[in-house]
């Protein structure tokens, strides 16, 4: 497989790669910058483990190809929290369990956040189909559903933790 | 529900709801998953996989795949010499070791498509995809079946010449697809039918359903030039992994380390190998770590989903609605090999009614699928699927509450369960009665919508469990166990540890280690672990507590029964000494002058775990001109004994209906005529996204606290599984006027029963 150089912004810093012309993004965060909490779980768009934020939009990097990185901003699970600090949603996951086993926790907070960033109000029905690409399998999505209520509730409260989020 | 006692005892930490030992790596990307290791030097491992439901292998020739530059092992079925085997005994249920290898690797036959028969490792996954297509093999086609009463017919094309069916005496003279035929029961079923005032019928079926964890199976393994190897991997049990792995590989146990990763969901579909022996056998054959990850296509094609089955129920009952008879066959799937859990759903079955004459048959089946695995109450759903439309179709025929006709039949203390349990200690009445003055069972429905309920039982297990507890030099604990936690259990054992230490959770931390640095578990299955190895825990923690009195007790110089232990602090009740108290932290940090670290390991085989009873209520709306079904309000309650961390228990609660749901109204194995799997992806195996749910309520009863646990605690995973699929059915069959006798209820189906009239 060929590989070119790709220059690209990931949680606020920038990097380069070899990225191969048939390698889907993912597979570059987690094998070349081995930033691994993305997750793969169907490889074909279906499950959202994947999720990320490029350029203000919710993608399934899986169906990315890595060279489509070049000159993106890039946001991943890892940039979420900043300074040591978590981010509202990943607080409210934790306060409100709800992951069990945690393998969807890093796409579901991603597109919880893409959601959050276009929409600070959302309704309960808003947000099930703003997470309606990330299958879970532990949860019933309940919990998930409440700690995003709540997430977002706090971020109107407090805006300035929202953007510590995006600024990375 | 009560709070705060257990044995009289006010609780602290048990009860409460804190943040989970491992949550902050596992909501900031950091928490190690199977396929997030990476090793020096690693090689990518592919499987090759039979595109034919059945088919004798009569060559595989790798010489183009070796030429290719970039591989660097190759193997096969000739690779894995195995003799009779063995039955490996897990606890939930027992497996046979030849099976389990010849599923990781097929010898003369391909058995299903998607049945592995050879693998490479290789520098890239190019080319160990490459070297993958390169590997020839010669297929001899055979005749293939997929459906359950087609396999058991005389004239199915047989999967094993040496199958004879078990259970059936004189011993059948040839081969069939029946595995195991069972038949247990009790009373006169015949004539408890005869004199019975009302008799209901049915034929229910379910396709099969995969457990749909998220994470598909991934290892690493390495082996070193001195034979000895390590595994990592993701799974519901590293000694489970050490075991099946070293023995189809034919090594001592010893010379293999497994280290669990953290599982992306199980469900029970994690409870065996598929990659390990064979990630192993490749690093062997070259020296160098091979990583193998499943595609989701793979997963589908070759893990284990859990039975299809048809069901044909009677059941007999007075004019009052008290059952009196119950005549149940259950004829359930078990993928290409032995297995089904056909014989835990004959057990589960009947298991929440009190009922006089019993008869059930139950057949363990083969057919061109996939072996198999463990889902969630392994059996349970689909028996009650059957049991529990009969028992509405009874309520209904007798004009009587769904609730109440349960509530007259139910289990309760001192009935005695079919398969020899007697139950004690049990709060199925309790859940019952909640779940009848909870506000959803009266409020009132829409047009086109209807209400179900149904109950469910699951027996949970005990078994071998390895717990330790360490004092750290600052006072506070470390917490070891061996139990891969898939949903929550660390926060459970920090928890137990903590309250019996006295000391705030904060001070506990709650790690899970590999086969080298604890004693033996069983695998995390069956909801044991946070009764089982949270007993394990549990008691030494309180062998730690009784070395911190005894070590104040000499610090004191006073008699160990004068040392009280409260707070995580020693008191002095002699008198006659003038001293402080000591803390945990103050006895720690001079544990060296007292007798050196201050540390328990504790291993059991936990008995007594407390079966668990669940009753479900679900709304739908059904869309009449597409049949769609929408599931708009669910109330999940259990008899849980009682809940360690209610959120997990809750969480056990709404993830279980949220499966079940699945389970009954999209998810199925579709075959074509081919014998192949149409629809091995989650695009086309429809799984529950969040905008098909509501928010579903749970009720824990804590009625009825086990006995046998420290803290009252009864297996809390498996029950919720068991009731929705009927609860569904019941509320489609009073939405729609029919019932619907075969799953998923999907829109198709649906439509078809609206217009039929």
């Amino acid at each position: 497989m060929s590989r070119v150089l790709v220059t690209t912004t990931v949680n606020g810093e920038s990097v380069e790669f070899l990225g191969g012309t048939r390698q889907s993004l993912l597979d570059a965060l987690r094998d070349e910058l081995r930033l691994t909490g993305s997750k793969e779980g169907c490889g074909t768009g279906d499950c959202g483990a994947c999720s990320v934020i490029v350029d203000g939009r919710l993608v399934c990097s899986c169906l990315m190809l890595a060279p489509e990185a070049e000159g993106k901003r890039i946001e991943t699970i890892e940039g979420m929290a900043v300074d040591g600090h978590m981010h509202p949603l990943q607080r409210q996951f934790l306060e409100h369990a709800a992951l069990q086993c945690g393998f969807c926790t890093p796409g579901l907070l991603m597109a919880a956040k893409a959601l959050l960033d276009k929409n600070p109000n959302p309704t309960e029905t808003e947000i099930r189909y703003g997470l309606a690409g990330n299958l879970c399998r532990c949860t019933g999505y309940d919990k998930v559903i409440r700690a995003v209520i709540d997430a977002a509730a706090e971020l109107r409260q407090a805006p300035d933790t929202k953007k510590a989020g995006a600024a990375r | 529900m009560s709070d705060g006692a257990a044995g009289g005892r006010t609780l602290k930490v048990v009860g409460q709801r804190p943040v989970r030992p491992d949550g902050a790596d596992k909501v900031t990307g950091r928490a190690q998953f199977g396929a997030d290791f990476h090793l020096p030097g690693m090689l990518t491992g592919r499987i090759k996989r039979s595109p034919h439901a059945h088919a004798k292998i009569v060559k595989i020739d790798t010489r183009a795949a070796a030429a290719l530059p970039g591989v660097k092992a190759i193997v096969t079925g000739a690779n894995f010499v195995l003799g009779e085997g063995e039955d490996i005994d897990h606890g939930e249920g027992a497996t046979a070791l030849l099976d389990v290898a010849i599923n990781c690797m097929a010898r003369e036959k391909a058995l299903y498509a998607g049945h592995a028969v050879a693998a490479v490792a290789a520098t890239s996954p190019e080319i160990a995809d490459e070297a993958v297509r390169l590997i020839e093999v010669t297929y001899e086609v055979l005749p293939h079946v997929i459906e359950v009463e087609a396999a058991m017919a005389p004239d199915a094309p047989l999967l094993h010449a040496n199958m004879f069916t078990k259970g059936v005496t004189p011993k059948p003279d040839k081969p069939s697809n029946i595995a195991q035929k069972i038949v247990m029961g009790r009373g006169d079923v015949p004539g408890a039918m005869a004199a019975a005032d009302v008799v209901i019928e049915g034929r229910y079926e379910t396709a099969a359903v995969h457990q749909g964890y998220i994470e598909p199976h991934a290892c690493v393994a390495s082996a070193g030039a001195d034979g000895q190897a390590t595994v990592w991997c993701s799974s519901q049990g590293q000694f489970l992994v050490r075991t099946l792995t070293a023995k189809i590989l034919g090594m001592p146990l010893s010379d293999l380390k497994v280290i669990p990763a953290e599982i992306g969901g199980g469900f029970g579909g994690k409870t065996t190998v598929y990659l390990e022996p064979v990630a192993l056998a490749l690093s062997k054959q070259c020296g160098r770590p091979v990583k193998m990850v499943m595609s989701r296509d793979e997963v589908f094609h070759a893990s284990g989903p859990t039975s299809g089955a048809v069901m044909e129920i009677k059941l007999g009952a007075t004019s009052e609605g008290r059952i009196t008879a119950c005549d149940l066959t259950l004829k359930y799937q078990a993928g290409a090999f032995a297995g089904s859990p056909v014989n835990a759903a004959c057990m589960a079955a009947l298991a929440c009614y009190d009922i006089e004459n019993i008869a059930l048959t139950g057949y363990d089946v083969v057919s061109n699928r996939p072996k198999v695995a463990a889902y969630r109450a392994p059996g349970a759903p689909i028996a009650a699927f059957a049991v529990e439309s009969a028992v509405d179709d009874l309520a209904r025929k007798l004009n009587m509450d769904p609730l109440d006709i349960r509530r007259l039949n139910g289990a309760r203390d001192g009935v005695k369960a079919v398969y020899g349990a007697t139950f004690r200690s049990v709060a199925f009445l309790e859940t019952l009665e909640a779940v009848k003055n909870h506000p959803h069972y009266t409020a009132p429905l829409g047009p086109n919508q209807g209400r179900g309920v149904a109950c469910g039982f699951w027996f949970n297990i005990g078994g071998e469990s390895t717990g330790a507890v360490h004092i750290d030099e600052d006072g506070g604990a470390t917490v070891v166990s061996s139990n891969p936690d898939i949903g929550g259990s660390r926060a459970a054992m920090a928890m137990m540890a903590a309250e019996t230490l006295g000391l705030p959770i904060e001070r506990v931390r709650a790690t899970v280690a590999d086969t080298t640095s604890i004693g033996f578990s069983g695998s995390t299955g069956g909801s044991r672990v946070t009764f089982a190895t949270g007993m394990a825990v549990t008691q030494a923690a309180e062998k730690v507590v009784a070395d911190l009195k005894r070590r104040a007790a000499q610090m004191w110089e006073c008699e160990v029964d004068k040392v009280e232990w409260r707070d995580a602090t020693a008191f002095c009740l002699d008198p006659s000494k003038d001293v402080k108290p000591l803390t945990i932290a103050q006895i720690a940090g001079r544990a060296a002058r007292t007798g050196g670290p201050i540390t328990a390991e504790v291993s059991l085989n936990a008995q007594g775990a407390g079966p668990g009873f669940a009753v479900h209520i679900c709304d739908v709306e059904v869309d009449p001109e597409t049949g769609r079904t929408t599931v708009t309000r669910y109330t999940a309650a259990q008899d849980v004994g009682r809940a360690i961390h209610p959120s997990y228990v809750e969480g056990q609660l709404q993830g279980g209906a949220a499966q079940g749901i699945g389970w009954a109204l999209n998810e199925e194995y579709v075959y074509g005529p081919d014998g192949v799997l149409e629809n091995p992806s989650f695009l086309d195996y429809r799984m529950p996204v969040a905008s098909d749910l509501p928010m579903i309520d749970t009720i824990l009863i804590e009625a009825a606290p086990n006995p046998r646990h420290p803290f009252g605690a009864k297996g809390v995973g498996e029950a919720p599984i068991v009731p929705p699929l009927a609860a569904v059915a019941n509320a489609v069959r009073q939405a729609i006027g029919k019932r619907i006798y075969a799953l998923p209820l999907s829109p198709p189906r649906v439509l078809e029963a609206i217009e039929q009239g």
